[in-house]
């Protein structure tokens, strides 16, 4: 056994035609500078919609509407996935052959989590079947074979996005990797860290800025970071839509800014964020920036170094993987900068009863037991994503978002949130009934076999801003087929009638 | 069209209560007053209990948002009580609460709970027994509050 390393081979997954030869970690993915829903390839006559939406403030024009182009204009070509490859691909996934309620499901919630092909369940089995152990340490030889199989994970999910494998820490969810840095921040403000954490100090006088438009994992604990520090929080406003209104960075972040923190693409309204604008900023002012990748780096590709953020957060179980692990994503100097949030064994040097030197990044900040099987779980769906190619299933999501905005905006008593058709998303709608509980919308399409998340989706002030308390949001992935789309379309259109709408 | 089973969740009687509710629209001036938050999806209600001067209650007075079964819950719960003694109320709370956690194994008696029973059809959805429970909730809350 000692020459096979189980579960690390991270087999070709599934039995899509037309995927790239993979040579090296890099080959599958995309040399794409920033996620790209590509062509935003619409119907011909959709493709005027955005001219159409009328004067001079059209949003297309507006610069709140990020320009999707990569900056080499690379991949704009990429083709979505087709019919035949749909269908195919789609059979690697056993959840979604279940039926529901009598129907075939259609599952629009892959924003919440997303469903796992065998690919990954067989690596996570094949990891505890063959190679069980504790990693970094035990001398024996699962161990070794564990330890390795896990750092491997590491590097793979490194390439993924970009970084540097040192730049990967693995956490428990992208909750705990915003939060690590926060509390390091906080620990730095602290005095810990000696003189490598000084510029991290924050405190009375200092601001740091989110978005309206946060989920709360990168709200909260910004909100509990000014409130152990005495630094303010302040924030980036979003437009009627929910989309960021840039109109006052300039106010917003100035000098006074330590720390800028932003979702890549809003959870929920779909919107891809201007990533290069806010960067360079926070550049002039001297910020950190803290992206909440959440709900891009599963959906396109995205190269964290070359968007030049300083942090970034990611969570596993979104992009095929399995919950209980999460990435964060930081500069090597800025990581071996932080002080440790969670504390422990396994991440230091030396101990004695008075104190401890700790190791440097990821391990510094992987106290305890790590998440093993799920990270080499994780690196399995980073393959297996990579076989298909991440500006392909860009390509494939913003034909999908198109579908799900443009339909939905068409259908009477309906409000689309987010940018509007023709403006790049990725594939996921978020939109409010009138008169409709976003609950109610939910249990209707469930009836149907559709699954769609409703509720405020974590972004309590986001539904304020809008005027409402909750949403229904359909989301989906790779697997997601225009039927699905079409399904939850007409479903929507026969909640209306079936509630009675608008008391 | 929609399933029996969605028929039976969304009962005409749920619609039209939830269309136009029974007791909306809170009159203060009471002790006996309980806000009550779903923080899974924010829906929330503040219910206020007015005991008249023969021991029932005068007037369940509420306000809040939420989805169809709440709303319907809360004007059906507020039109019930209205009859109802304390100590009925406590009563009827938790054989209301034992009826929806049931699964459907248990029917909400309809000589007790009138119209109200048609939100029997919620107990084989568990994802929605707390919608229907939180006006009730906030009355079990608010009649601690009663002799204070």
């Amino acid at each position: 056994m000692s020459g096979a390393r189980p579960g690390g081979a991270h087999p070709p997954a599934g039995t899509l035609e037309g995927r790239t030869a993979r040579g090296d970690p890099a080959a599958g993915r995309a040399p794409l500078m920033t996620l790209t829903p590509a062509s935003t390839p619409v119907s011909t006559s959709d493709s005027t919609a955005a001219a159409d939406a009328g004067d001079a403030d059209a949003p297309a024009a507006s610069p709140s509407a990020p320009a999707l182009t990569a900056p080499d204009g690379a991949s704009l070509d990429a083709r979505p996935l087709s019919t035949a490859e749909l269908f195919r691909l789609r059979a690697d996934f056993p959840a979604l052959q279940r039926q529901v309620n009598g129907h075939p499901l259609a599952y629009l919630d892959s924003g919440a989590t997303a469903q796992r092909p065998v690919a990954v369940l067989d690596a996570e089995r094949r990891y505890l079947e063959t190679a069980n152990a504790a990693v970094h340490r035990g001398a024996h030889l699962m161990a070794a074979e564990a330890t390795e199989l896990f750092e491997q994970a590491r590097a793979t999910v490194a390439a993924f996005v970009g970084a540097g494998e040192d730049e990967i820490v693995w956490t428990s969810n992208a909750t705990e990797a915003l939060n690590l840095v926060a509390y390091g921040i906080s620990n730095a403000s602290l005095g810990r860290g000696g003189a490598a954490a000084e510029r991290l100090r924050i405190g009375d006088g200092d601001e740091i800025v989110v978005t309206e438009a946060e989920h709360h994992a990168n709200l909260v604990p910004w909100q509990e970071l000014c409130a152990r520090t005495g630094a303010t929080l302040r924030f980036i406003p979003v437009d009627d839509d929910g989309v960021l209104d840039l109109d006052r960075l300039d106010e917003i972040v100035t000098e006074r800014t330590r720390v800028l923190a932003f979702a890549h693409v809003g959870n929920v309204t779909g919107a891809i964020a201007p990533v290069e604008r806010l960067v360079a900023r926070a550049r002039q002012v001297g910020a950190l920036v803290v992206l909440d990748a959440c709900q891009s780096v599963p959906h396109g590709p995205v190269d964290l170094r070359a968007l030049d953020v300083d942090f970034a957060a990611f969570s596993g179980h979104k992009m095929l993987g399995p919950t209980g692990v999460g990435v964060l994503y930081g500069k090597q100097g800025l990581l071996d900068a932080l002080p440790p949030f969670l504390t422990g064994g396994s991440m230091i040097t030396t101990v004695t009863l008075e104190r401890s030197e700790y190791l440097p990044a990821p391990q510094r900040f992987e106290a305890g037991t790590q998440k093993v099987s799920q990270s080499i779980a994780l690196a399995a769906a980073v393959d297996y994503l990579g076989e298909i190619g991440m500006d392909r299933i860009a390509a494939h999501e913003a034909a999908l978002g198109e579908r799900m905005a443009a339909g939905l905006a068409e259908i009477p008593g309906v409000r689309l949130l987010g940018p509007k058709p023709g403006i790049p998303r990725v594939g996921l709608a978020s939109f409010d009934v009138h008169g409709v509980h976003s609950h109610d919308v939910g249990q209707f399409l469930d009836d149907l076999g559709i699954a769609v998340r409703v509720g405020h989706h974590c972004a309590q002030p986001l539904h304020r801003r809008l005027g409402i308390t909750s949403s229904t949001r359909a989301s989906g992935y790779l697997y997601t087929t225009d039927d699905d789309v079409d399904r939850m379309l007409d479903a929507v259109a026969r909640t209306v009638a079936f509630f009675g709408g608008a008391a | 069209m929609s399933s029996s089973e969605l028929q039976s969740l969304y009962q005409q009687v749920i619609l039209d209560h939830s269309k136009r509710p029974h007791g909306r629209g809170l009159v203060g001036d009471t002790a006996a007053s309980s806000h009550q938050v779903n923080p899974t999806c924010g829906d929330e209600i503040t219910l206020e209990l007015h005991v008249g001067d023969d021991g029932t209650f005068e007037r369940v007075a509420w306000n809040g948002s939420g989805c169809a079964i709440s709303q319907a819950s809360a004007s059906l719960l507020s039109g019930l009580a209205e009859d109802w003694t304390p100590a009925v109320l406590q009563e009827r709370i938790g054989q209301f609460r034992e009826a929806l956690r049931s699964r459907g194994a248990i029917e909400i008696d309809e000589d007790l709970f009138e119209d109200a029973a048609a939100l029997g059809g919620v107990s084989r959805y568990t994802a929605r027994v707390k919608c229907a429970m939180l006006a009730w909730v906030a009355a079990e809350d608010a009649l601690t509050r009663l002799d204070a």
